[in-house]
């Protein structure tokens, strides 16, 4: 009784095979596709008021939603969202004419795809997850991976040079950013000695967060968080999609339907990496309270099981509010100082965390 | 050996040739860049201009003196005022006018905000063309306060049509000049903030820093000049070397590059001059602004301009570089024949020189750093 997947075969399990299987599919895939909607909402919704708020603005202020505005509060403009899903979704849609067109259908669905199915190893809480895997991270960090080949598909079915420099970075860059992030993964791995996340954060209930096992496991933490958003093509990292160089990279020529596809699976993306940092590093649905037990005893359901859903939200939206932060800061790298992180900095430095932190557990 | 050799026609590179613009969101206006690309290097850069082609010079020849003013608004449409104080400068020059005190010392004022205003839209689009988003909307939002300033002086906030030959449209309006200090004081310390978020921020210096080095004799030999070319170390600056107006009176500094974050003339050098003109352009409003002296702005106007036969050429510091008008009049109301000379066209044509070999994001960010305004170069 521990994924949504289990609870579904197990209430259906006298009926045919075949729909058994498709009850279960599509159930979950609508739920995905909820959350990943909700999300993407939500967080749009977010970034345009952090951005404002960083900008000197206020933002979207006008469109209300049922007749509620606001006013001049952070809830003004609180039906823009919804306004730009309407019109994203009614939008003429236009393929280039030379276009490979199958291809260009293809790729937003390959991408959206990618995300929907790490979606679905990721608990949103303790036993609050589609499916429950035993190899949870591994299977989250070759899902993640998937969407690449979209994103190539994307750039050269575009039959436009600016898409086509676009996909060729986002090739090179998320490929390598891979590798840090597994690195830093694989550290937690080696302590918790499983790829579970359920255990890795169960580790981290019996001992101490990650972040604060050890000098090692901090720098991970960094390594992870920073690769992250390279791996979501966010600023100080957006070259691929560089506005000012590169049009819109490997979008340019998409538009309505198609791409909203890519800013879900952008979005989701970014929920993803940041719900995995949390539960990897920041102790997941423990809350910060257990670590100091300064309560009183009636305090004590806020760190109880069900308060899980709500302390892994908090860990992961100060970590998509920090990497929205990054974007309305920094300039943008080039491409060349990008890989030089990657190949130079970031995986010397998680080999060598990797090396010291098993020397860590033999030896502390 | 003979498995290694590689089938040249599977393998064979050639250049990419890429159309940047005239639709693209960094090349400021309606330019057009042939780039030759191998790879991410450019190997070659042509740019193409003339989109924005109005036919000034045409134009001067069917106008009488005074309907010229309004047209060379739309040359530099980001410093107006410039453009309209440069050509009546020469105008004047032809006419052998002499101009009150007051008209000179609103001409500086107003000048000096327009350069702040300009220089406020270049580093905050370089800092577009380099990523940062946010270092822009808070550059418009101070010149916000600048064009605030013009509206309450004439009424319009982009195209002026202020500085006439003779004078001025109109008096400064009621309380103008506390508005101007109040302005200065609130944005002495928006620049440093301005610093801390762009130019000293180290992701903005690893892209600009040693990136498109524009040496001072190529500088000089392409005929650059203004902040661009004093970014390489060349003191030049027409308000010193060649005082116009009443320059002369007031006591300011000509900042120059120095190479402070890698080489003399790279494009941190180009971009952090801009600043620090920003700061010496608010030292001479204030002095302007406290020896202000009274008088009837509109004395000097002529009722008709009708110059002798002759020719001039004046010169102005406009906020890009050397604005120069050329006028031969035939002793008519309307020039035979007006030349004008664009600081960013000069500008532009290091381009080629100075971002080849280079990456494409870099020669967006060398293009952000020489400040070119589309409207005057192809007038």
């Amino acid at each position: 009784m521990n994924s949504l997947v289990d609870i579904l075969l197990n209430s259906f399990s006298e009926m045919n095979s075949v729909l058994v299987l498709s009850v279960v599919l599509i159930t979950s895939g609508v739920v995905i596709f909820t959350i990943m909607a909700v999300n993407a909402l939500v967080a749009v919704y977010f970034e345009r008021k952090v951005s404002a708020f960083m900008q000197d603005r206020l933002g979207p202020m006008e469109v209300g939603l049922f007749g509620f505005k606001g006013g001049k509060k952070f809830w003004g403009g609180i039906g823009q969202t919804f306004a730009d899903a309407i019109k994203l979704l009614t939008k003429e849609d236009i393929l280039p004419k030379d276009a490979d067109r199958f291809l260009m259908i293809l790729a937003p669905f390959i991408i959206f795809t990618g995300a929907l199915l790490t979606f679905v190893a990721v608990p949103l809480a303790q036993n609050i997850v589609i499916s429950d895997f035993n190899i949870g991270i591994f299977y989250i960090v070759a899902m993640s991976s998937v969407g690449v080949i979209g994103v190539i598909l994307a750039g050269w079915s575009s039959n436009n040079k600016w898409s086509l420099y676009g996909a060729m970075r986002a090739a090179a860059q998320i490929i390598s950013y891979e590798i840090p992030i597994g690195l830093s993964l694989l550290l937690v791995v080696l302590v918790a000695g499983s790829l579970h996340l359920g255990d890795i954060v169960q580790w981290q209930a019996d001992n101490r967060w990650f972040i604060f096992h050890s000098p090692f496991t901090f720098l991970a933490f960094f390594i992870y968080y920073i690769s992250t958003i390279a791996e979501t093509n966010r600023t100080p990292f957006d070259i691929p999609e560089a506005e000012s160089e590169l049009v819109a990279g490997w979008m340019t020529e998409y538009s309505g339907f198609r791409w909203s596809l890519f800013f879900l699976s952008e979005y989701a993306n970014m929920l993803i990496v940041s719900i995995v940092a949390a539960i990897v590093f920041l102790g997941g649905w423990l809350s910060p309270l257990q670590m100091f037990n300064i309560l009183p005893e009636s305090w004590m359901f806020l760190d109880g099981p069900v308060m899980g859903f709500f302390w892994i939200m908090i860990k992961a939206v100060i970590l998509i509010f920090i990497m929205m932060w990054f974007r309305w800061t920094f300039p943008r790298l080039r491409v060349d100082q990008l890989m030089y992180l990657c190949w130079k900095v970031f995986i010397p430095f998680a080999l060598g965390n990797l090396f010291f932190v098993s020397l860590w557990e033999l030896l502390v | 050996m003979e498995e290694q050799t590689i089938d040249k026609t599977v393998f064979e590179t050639g250049e990419m040739v890429l159309n940047m613009g005239p639709q693209h969101p960094s090349t400021h206006g309606v330019l057009r860049l042939k780039i030759h690309t191998d790879g991410e290097i450019v190997s070659k850069i042509e740019p193409v201009i003339g989109y924005l082609h109005r036919c000034f010079e045409k134009h001067c020849e069917k106008l009488s003196y005074e309907q010229i003013v309004p047209f060379t608004d739309r040359c530099d449409y980001l410093a107006s005022m410039h453009m309209d104080h440069a050509y009546s400068i020469a105008v004047e020059k032809l006419l052998d006018v002499e101009l009150p005190e007051r008209v000179e010392y609103i001409r500086v004022i107003i000048a000096e905000l327009q350069r702040i205003a300009s220089h406020l839209v270049a580093l905050g689009t370089f800092g577009l063309d380099v990523g940062a988003i946010t270092p822009f909307t808070w550059a418009i939002r101070d010149r916000e306060r600048v064009l605030d300033l013009f509206e309450a002086l004439c009424g319009a906030r982009l195209l002026y049509n202020y500085i006439w030959p003779g004078g001025v449209s109109h008096d400064l309006p009621p309380k103008f000049v506390d508005r101007t200090l109040e302005f200065l004081d609130y944005f002495d310390p928006q620049i440093d903030e301005f610093n801390n978020l762009l130019s000293t921020n180290k992701i903005f210096i690893e892209r600009t820093a040693d990136v498109g080095v524009l040496p001072p004799e190529v500088g000089i030999n392409f005929g650059v000049t203004g902040p661009s070319l004093r970014g390489s170390g060349v003191d030049f600056d027409l308000r010193k070397n060649e005082p116009y107006s009443i320059y002369d009176k007031f006591d300011f500094d000509v900042p120059l590059g120095e190479g402070t974050m890698g080489t003399i003339g790279d494009t941190w050098d180009r971009y952090y001059v801009r600043v620090l003109e920003m700061r010496e352009s608010a030292k001479i409003i204030r002095q302007a602004c406290a020896q202000l002296p009274d008088g009837d702005v509109g004395e000097a106007i002529p009722k008709k301009v009708r110059p002798a036969v002759g020719e001039v050429y004046g010169r102005y510091e406009s906020a890009r570089g050397d604005v120069g008008f050329y006028i031969i009049s035939n002793g008519k109301n309307i020039p035979l024949r007006v030349k004008m000379r664009s600081p960013a066209f000069c500008n532009l044509s290091v381009l080629g020189e100075i971002a080849e070999g280079w990456m494409i994001s870099d020669v967006i960010a060398i293009l952000g750093s020489l400040d070119i305004v589309l409207g005057e170069i192809d007038r």
